[in-house]
């Protein structure tokens, strides 16, 4: 199994005519998602061939889903125009958006999270996230099809690239499904949803969480795990040698006075029973020790 | 982005929240002029980025413009926690009779905004949140409804402001929402807000931090950078759209991704404490698209720092092969020619990592060593700089 999507999950991209969303769209198709169409605002009624496909282009995600029977939406759109976009799916009651859009501000995020909440039909991943995958399933967004196969590990992380560090440091292995979460403050789906799914996901037997510096998320979800997940959990927190005050990268990845070290949260996880690795492969080898592998 | 005091005030100014007259001064005789402007009795406080600046003698009341020449030519040039006072706001004095506390900012832990409210202002709002919890009102603000009157209503009662300001407060609150909001805060907070001895309710100090992505629909807050006090290294890497930050250590880093950046940084400071304690020089994401041009910019911002001993580039190629990348290393040291003077670790995995890894073998360049592994390419790093 997995989770969140699966290999029936037919997606529609927001944001498929502009370059990021058709070569994004060309790589999901080469990994076998199944793409149903796209929406452009203004571009309805045309068709875009990629790769021998013939992806009809609606003017919003309604029409998209009434016309392709689409449960799973990503979003490509500049920040700009992100917010319109994700309400327009929230509006559709897409079930699951997810926002690869990185450099949306806090304001809008904030805003389309909370109509998500009070609507209360659609799951947000993101933004400013790589998306998700299940390996040989789906594939959604922008992770590297190709690092590894399906396995048993889930993995839940708030970056892109040590999502594909970590895929592949336990590549022998494989994954029943990848979240990358997203690095912004405000994001839709946290560490605890992906921890409580893969808990409950019974093709998932480990779980790698990354976390990074900034906000309470790893706090929360050490707290979590203490009272809620039964199958082992290794974690590893990025930012020890982070300054005070400095954004790193990430929107989110900011040290506060003392808030969001990445000691704090180390601690916290170690508290609750996570094995915390010093480094990603570190981290990779107390996995292996936990499966015997 | 922190902005100053006085840019805060000018924000709330612009805004119609009530704020007292006020000009900023960079030398004494632009302090006597602005106290000489303002008339009578006025506050000469130093502006910077950082708390306690009060205890630290950063904040003055001078008696008339020569006093408020004198007291600013004391406050300018000096060093508060580490931040050099170059400016001084020149305020008005008013006579206080209740000081309180109010902020909106973005919570991220419940992911909503919230307002903060409390009738004991003045102080250490932190101190205020320990010790007598009872005194700070917290109250959650949809990011979709803001705050209406009615809900500026409840935050008064709930923060149990006395009845003679509450319409004047709410009032304040719902003009600290404009601002919050129009300008694309993350925080905004007045403390104090005071009452004067005549009744009215004033704005007399306040924090805005604004957010950095909005930039793009906030062409205003561009003239609020601070350009002055941020680092060349940084400048340089910003005019290449390069997210960089410089630290203070010898490994120059460069990599993809800004999670596997920090964990590079880390994983070099592990090392380090190997090889006589050293760090990484700085944070530098190149990004998913490692062209050649954005590898030498890169190199050459970090080749540009003279603490950076070594350098390790550390990159994952997920979207981007590592060919490309390996192209864009070998084509960087072309074009930085002699420029380039310090030993290069480069670790590629990934996307393609085998024809990157070829590459870098051909070219032989005498800067560049190839590791197989993070952890190995930090220590080789980490020795070099140590040398």
């Amino acid at each position: 199994m997995s989770i969140f999507l699966n290999e029936n999950t037919k997606v529609i991209v927001q944001g498929m005519t502009g370059s990021e969303g058709t070569k994004h769209t060309r790589r999901m198709l080469a990994s076998g998602t199944k793409i149903v169409g796209g929406v452009t605002p203004g571009k309805g009624g045309q068709v875009v061939e990629i790769d021998g496909h013939q992806l009809p282009v609606f003017n919003t995600v309604t029409e998209a889903m009434s016309a392709t029977a689409a449960t799973a939406s990503v979003v490509f759109v500049p920040p700009k125009f992100a917010k319109a976009a994700v309400i327009d799916a929230i509006d559709a009651a897409m079930p699951l958006v997810v926002v690869i859009t990185e450099g949306i501000p806090v304001h809008d995020s904030a805003s389309f999270y909370a109509y998500s909440v009070t609507k209360g039909t659609t799951r947000i991943i993101g933004p400013n996230c790589p998306g998700l995958i299940s390996p040989g399933k789906s594939n959604i967004g922008i992770i590297p099809a190709d690092i590894t196969g399906a396995g048993p590990i889930g993995l839940v992380s708030k970056s892109g690239t040590l999502t594909y560090q970590m895929m592949y440091e336990l590549r022998d292995i494989g994954f029943s499904t990848a979240v990358g979460i997203g690095g912004d403050p405000v994001i839709g789906t946290t560490h605890i949803d992906c921890l409580r799914a893969f808990q409950d996901d019974p093709e998932t037997t480990a779980i790698v969480m990354i976390g990074e510096i900034g906000g309470d998320a790893e706090e929360r979800a050490a707290a979590f795990i203490a009272e809620y997940v039964t199958k082992p959990v290794v974690g590893y927190v990025a930012g020890f040698t982070a300054p005070e005050g400095k954004t790193m990268g990430h929107a989110g990845a900011i040290v506060s006075g003392s808030s969001g070290t990445a000691q704090g949260k180390k601690d916290a996880l170690e508290e609750a029973g996570v094995k915390v690795g010093q480094t990603p492969s570190e981290t990779a080898q107390l996995l292996r020790d936990i499966l015997g592998r | 982005m922190d902005l100053f005091e006085y840019q805060a005030r000018d924000l709330f100014e612009k805004h119609g929240v009530p704020v007292l007259a006020a000009a900023v001064a960079t030398t004494a005789d632009e302090a006597e002029a602005a106290a000489t402007k303002i008339g009578g009795k006025v506050v000469v406080k130093a502006q910077v980025k950082v708390g306690g600046r009060g205890k630290a003698g950063g904040v003055k009341v001078a008696e008339n413009p020569k006093d408020a020449r004198e007291k600013a030519a004391a406050i300018l040039g000096m060093d508060i926690k580490g931040h050099e006072v170059r400016i001084v706001m020149i305020a008005a004095a008013a006579p206080i009779e209740a000081e309180y506390y109010l902020a909106i900012l973005l919570d991220r832990s419940n992911r909503t905004f919230l307002v903060m409210a409390s009738v004991s202002g003045g102080m250490d709002i932190e101190e205020v949140a320990h010790t007598a919890p009872e005194k700070l009102a917290k109250i959650p603000v949809s990011a979709v409804d803001g705050i209406s009157v009615a809900k500026a209503k409840e935050i008064i009662a709930a923060a149990n402001f006395p009845s003679d300001v509450a319409d004047q407060v709410a009032d304040v609150l719902l003009k600290l929402w404009e601002v919050f909001q129009s300008e694309d805060a993350t925080l905004v907070e007045v403390n104090p807000l005071v009452k004067t001895k005549d009744g009215k309710v004033i704005a007399l100090d306040g924090k805005i931090t604004l957010d950095d992505n909005a930039e793009f629909r906030q062409p205003d807050h561009e003239a609020l950078v601070d350009h002055a006090a941020t680092n060349a290294l940084e400048a340089a890497a910003k005019a290449k759209n390069l997210n960089y930050v410089k630290l203070d250590g010898e490994v120059g880093i460069i990599g993809n991704g800004a999670g596997l950046v920090m964990s590079t940084l880390d994983v070099v400071a592990y090392a380090g404490t190997k090889h006589g304690g050293v760090r990484p020089a700085n944070f530098l994401d190149i990004g998913g698209g490692a062209s050649a041009q954005i590898m030498a910019d890169g190199l050459s911002i970090i080749l540009g720092d003279k603490d950076v001993k070594s350098v390790f580039v550390n990159v994952f190629g997920g979207i981007t092969a590592c060919d490309a990348v390996a192209d864009g290393i070998v084509q960087a040291l072309q074009l930085l020619g002699d420029k380039a003077t310090k030993p290069i670790v480069v670790r590629l995995d990934g996307n393609n990592v085998k024809e990157g890894r070829a590459i870098l073998a051909k070219a032989a360049h005498p800067l560049i060593e190839q590791a197989d592994t993070m952890d190995g390419a930090a220590d080789r790093a980490a020795e070099l700089a140590a040398k």
